[in-house]
């Protein structure tokens, strides 16, 4: 694995270069209508206990039953991290006491998880890629919501998210910069909404990040680590890793010792710090939960899932490469979302595949983007899209009119063969007229006429003119060739 | 293996339960008179065995994913200690 | 005549189908018996209005025909179990004031059959314990008087601390002491490691706590779970057969439930035992046995031998390691089940200064001494550096004795004999107050049943020298049930069904 850091990646210090030393837990909120051990529902929002059962809530007698789905969802999330699937793995309970754990014990997977060993091959740039290990994946139990910040004196416990299936996926420590923790929680988060095995939405704290950064000398031995807990933005997972290494550089530099220690990132300010609270030595006294048998199921049941797994990232940008004859960037960027991919394949389906993606990557993602729309909002269909795509091949409409006409399309809809007829935006291709055209504007500006003949580049003038006079529905080939042949350059 | 004053508080905080200054020695005594009980059992020979998971051979069944369970809120606060617009209220945490 | 209250839940569900009783009168009968007996503390609460509700229910569905199984019979439940919008603490002061906004599944059953509810069962807190003695609502006096006990002494003893007055047992010691003082045709009861079957045999019931998985758990308060199982008090074989099957069955609810079909167990009352072979194992001899249980035990094996059974002598040399593999295994589960009664959603909440002390002090004030015992003993058993020592050893301890049952049942033994209890009923506060051990030990022979998972069933068997009752407990295969009743009532008819206590409360 990618055990050593490029010298790129190193951190400067006053005592010369440092290596930066990262592994996550990523908890991923499963995609399920009901919670992992009870029927309530995983509704996000609701009123306050709204979505807690009598189970959720632990009250006294209440037993805990395995979602099916749940199951299935962390098969499909370890089949797509090509991992080890566990087809015997073990619910154990991990105790200890907050307001928001109502049971006492969160229900988790300590020693035999459902899924183990695996790897994710990350894009750092479009040039690099990285393989980064997963060392295992298992379910548990999400807690509920405290909030500290109604009342001087209590804290409110809201317990709709208590019970919510969630899947810790732990990296091993392959990651060496900032720029590596962004690149792959980016790709794992993509491979999830693949899958819809999780929805990937951070801000809804759907998929979170506990990061654990420590740094040493390159090739040193590894140095003591410290965690960030729940870094819930992939921009502040980044900045927690930079900030924590530097951190963690000066004091040793400083003649320090690293404690090993939860911290906090605080992105206002911009740096971590300790949470005191979560110091305390804890014993959380794993056993495995007497209610819950053992968790078993069948290779076949696994091979039928595996059967059934969407094409994922990987597979899908390798087709994009050879079928479509796209750079391996432009693929990757259409791979990113498969809604995206989607759309891409609508757009490029019986089409010249390149124009389609620099439609759809320039244009409409960059439209997209400057809205703060996604793809599924998009105004612009990949039917509509795709007509305007036709038109320009066809020679029916020029690339700069074909800008226009996806402006119109974005605001006001419609089919844009349609839009091209109304409102007369078609290309002029008879000759007759873009002459007639040429010729009236070299007759009116000789002097124009001499400097061109003087200097070729001015040729770019005319052309503009002679669009301008067409309403830029003339094919600007025609006017090039015209114009060279008249001005006798 | 017995226990001292110490490990009966580090239990006790564990298990969140207040004790006293004169209830720790009293309590150091029965647990260790539980633990010299449960003694014997260094005797055995359990090499190879395995630890019980499921003391009758059953399958664990699983449930489809469908929203059964709608409590409500009402009644998921109904016996609250202290409760406010369907929160449960406790004393302040500092994180 | 015989009085409403003196016929057997099996006479009774006749006399009520053949209307020669009202589920009304026979109800007003029990509340009555219930209102005089309030000394004993068998009740921790009393739902007469709901019982003479039910009532009049269940001699409308008898009227029209449509009677279920246990129309019109009225039951004591354990505070175990819960029971929608009536008090439900498990007899522990952290409880206090819970009312679930849920039914048990096992009490469902029997509502849904017709079972008519005269309240909540006084139990050990928890279901932790032998005796009674540790609940939060003061101790159980068992029926049975003490030797040589005079009625006076008896009731003075009952008006002031109950001391030296007999224990019923425990954990379910409410629910057999009620069904001893005939304060309820039956009782619900839990079982974690001879709570159905100790109490049972020191009252001269009859108690069967069902193979783990037969009944469901959901809705019951937990105490280890991979030990509980719900079962019946009844006062004879048939009754408890009876119970048993309207309490059993499958739950999707509670996946440690087993998903076969629930026999009618009464046909097995009854039945022959021809042929059956019968297990007498050596390590239940025990060093410092009263003689009399040992008699006691060979008369059962004469008895049954004579209704054609063939007797073979078993061992099952785990048997030893049962009771300290119990107390470490069962606190486990419990320090866990027991961390959510925290003061926050349900219960006593003691104030604190933050939120740490809060929990401290409810947990300091709302459990009972034993129960704090063993929440320390189990977290000290699973915690770090110990884990492997205690939980995972006595886990595969467990593994062994069951070894061991499945060793005998291979070799062809229906079913294993065994004493119930080491001794008679003994006074409330005589055991366990100086060392906590000395009121396990009342556990032994019971307790390798739950570890196995096994059903076992306590029938009396006769009567000590002072003329307190003694029990004999059946072992059977797993959910084989019937045999347990079939062979129960052999010895119940040999031994001739025991004489309950008059009334002297």
């Amino acid at each position: 694995m990618n055990t050593h850091a490029k010298p790129s990646k190193l951190l400067k210090g006053a005592t010369g270069d440092w290596e930066i030393v990262v592994g996550m837990e990523i908890h991923a909120q499963v995609n399920s209508r009901s919670k992992l051990f009870s029927g309530a529902s995983t509704e996000f929002g609701g009123e306050q206990n709204g979505h807690v059962s009598l189970v959720d809530a632990a009250m006294p007698g209440m037993l805990p039953v395995i979602n099916r789905e749940c199951v299935a969802q962390a098969i499909r999330t370890g089949l797509g991290l090509n991992a080890q699937i566990n087809l015997r793995s073990v619910f154990d309970r991990k105790n200890y006491f907050y307001p928001d754990l109502p049971q006492g014990y969160q229900i988790s997977q300590y020693k035999s998880p459902i899924v183990g060993e695996g790897e994710v091959i990350v894009d750092v740039t479009p040039t690099e890629q990285i393989t980064v290990g997963i060392e295992r994946l298992h379910l548990e139990q999400d807690a509920g919501k405290s909030l500290h910040d109604q009342s001087p004196t209590d804290s409110f416990v809201d317990l709709n998210r208590s019970g919510v299936a969630l899947m810790e996926i732990v990296s091993k420590p392959d990651l060496r910069s900032a720029d590596e923790a962004r690149a792959y929680v980016t790709k794992l988060r993509t491979i999830l909404r693949y899958l819809g095995t999780c929805d990937g939405d951070m801000e809804k704290g759907n998929l979170r990040a506990d990061v654990n950064v420590s740094v040493r000398k390159p090739g040193g031995p590894l140095g003591t680590r410290c965690e960030i807990k729940n870094v819930n933005s992939i921009r502040f997972i980044g900045q927690a890793v930079e900030v924590e290494a530097r951190r963690q550089i000066g004091i040793i530099e400083d003649g320090g010792k690293i404690n090993q220690e939860t911290r906090l990132f605080d992105p206002g300010k911009g740096e971590t710090r300790s949470m005191r609270s979560k110091e305390e030595a804890h014993d959380y006294r794993y056993f495995p939960d007497p209610d819950l048998l053992p968790l078993e199921f069948t290779q076949t049941y696994v091979d039928e899932l595996a059967a059934k797994l969407p094409e994922l990232p990987d597979e899908k940008k390798a087709r994009f490469m050879r079928d479509y004859g796209l750079p391996g960037y432009d693929a990757g960027v259409l791979v990113m979302e498969r809604a995206s991919a989607d759309y891409y394949e609508a757009v490029a389906k019986g089409r010249d595949a390149k124009a389609a993606a620099n439609w759809v990557i320039n244009e409409l993602f960059g439209r997209l983007n400057k809205e703060g729309k996604d793809i599924e909002t998009s105004p612009v269909s990949s039917a509509q899209l795709g007509g305007i795509v036709d038109l320009i091949t066809e020679g029916v409409i020029s690339g700069k009119i074909a800008k226009d006409l996806f402006e119109i399309v974005w605001t006001e809809g419609g089919d844009p063969r349609a839009i091209v007829d109304t409102r007369g935006m078609k290309q002029v291709t008879d000759t007759g007229a873009i002459e007639a055209a040429v010729d009236a504007i070299i007759a009116a500006n000789p002097d124009k006429v001499a400097q061109a003949q003087a200097k070729p580049t001015m040729l770019g003038w005319f052309v503009g003119q002679v669009m301008k006079q067409t309403g830029g529905k003339a094919n600007p080939q025609s006017v090039n060739e015209l114009l060279k042949s008249k001005l006798g350059i | 293996m017995s226990v001292d004053q110490a490990t009966v508080r580090r239990i006790a905080h564990l298990a969140r339960i207040a004790v006293t200054d004169e209830e720790v020695p009293h309590l150091a005594e029965e647990i260790n008179a539980i633990l010299s009980f449960v003694e014997e059992l260094n005797a055995i020979d359990v090499t190879g065995v395995e630890p019980m998971t499921s003391v009758i051979p059953m399958k664990m069944k699983m449930r489809d994913d469908v929203v059964t369970d709608h409590a409500g809120a009402d009644v998921v606060v109904a016996n609250a200690p202290v409760s406010e617009d369907h929160f449960f209220m406790v004393p302040k945490v500092v994180e | 005549m015989t009085q409403p209250i003196d016929l057997t839940l099996a006479e009774a569900r006749d006399a009520l189908r053949d209307r020669k009783l009202s589920a009304v009168e026979l109800t007003q009968s029990y509340i009555g018996a219930i209102d005089k007996a309030r000394a004993l503390n068998c009740f921790v609460t009393e739902t007469p209005d709901r019982a003479l509700d039910m009532a009049k229910a269940s001699d409308a569905r008898i009227a029209s025909g449509s009677a279920g199984p246990l129309e019109g019979v009225p039951l004591g439940i354990k505070d175990l179990y819960a029971t929608e919008g009536v008090h439900t603490q498990a007899c522990s002061h952290i409880l206090d004031g819970f009312k679930p906004r849920y039914e048990s599944t096992v009490t469902s059953q029997l509502w849904s059959d017709g079972a008519v509810m005269l309240g909540k069962l006084n139990m050990d807190e928890f279901a932790m314990g032998s005796s009674n003695e540790t609940s939060y609502y003061g101790p159980v006096a068992s029926p049975w008087m003490p030797p040589n006990w005079s009625e006076d002494k008896a009731r003075a003893a009952l008006a002031s601390d109950k001391r030296g007055l007999l224990v019923p047992g425990g954990s379910s010691g409410g629910s057999a002491a009620a069904v001893a003082a005939r304060l309820c045709l039956g009782a619900t009861a839990t079982d974690t490691g001879g709570s159905i079957r100790q109490p049972a045999a020191f009252t001269g019931t009859v108690g069967i706590k069902p193979t783990y998985g037969r009944c469901s758990r959901w809705g019951i308060v937990a105490f280890a779970s991979s030990l509980d199982q719900a079962g019946p008090i009844a006062r004879t074989v048939r009754d408890s057969a009876i119970m048993l099957r309207s309490m059993a069955g499958h739950d999707a609810k509670d996946t440690t439930s087993v998903d076969t079909p629930v026999p009618d167990y009464e046909k097995a009352v009854g039945a022959s035992i021809k042929g059956k072979k019968i297990g007498i194992p050596k390590e239940y001899r025990i060093d410092g046995m009263p003689a009399e249980i040992d008699a006691l035990w060979k008369q059962g094996i004469e008895w049954l031998k004579a209704a054609g059974a063939e007797i073979v002598d078993i061992s099952l040399p785990h048997t030893k390691t049962a009771l300290p593999a119990y107390y470490i295994v069962a606190p486990a589960e419990a320090s866990s089940n027991l961390a959510r009664y925290d003061g926050v959603r349900y219960g006593l909440r003691v104030p604190g200064k933050d939120i740490a002390d809060m929990y401290q002090k409810t947990r300091a004030e709302g459990f009972g001494r034993e129960v704090r015992r063993r929440i320390m003993i189990g977290t000290y058993v699973l915690s770090a550096g110990y884990y492997d020592a205690y939980y995972v050893r006595a886990q595969k301890i467990r593994t062994l004795i069951k070894r061991d049952f499945e060793t005998v049942y291979a070799q062809g033994v229906d079913a294993i004999l065994t004493p119930a209890t080491p001794s008679a009923a003994f006074g409330i506060g005589e055991k366990g107050s100086a060392d906590p051990v000395e009121m396990y030990l009342n556990d032994v022979f019971t307790v390798t049943v739950n570890m196995a998972g096994l059903p076992g069933l306590a029938v009396p068997a006769g009567l000590s020298s002072d003329g307190l009752p003694l029990g004999l407990q059946l072992i059977g295969r797993p959910f084989e049930e019937e045999t347990l009743f079939s062979l129960a009532e052999v010895i119940e008819q040999a031994a001739g069904r025991i004489k309950l206590p008059q009334v002297w409360w």
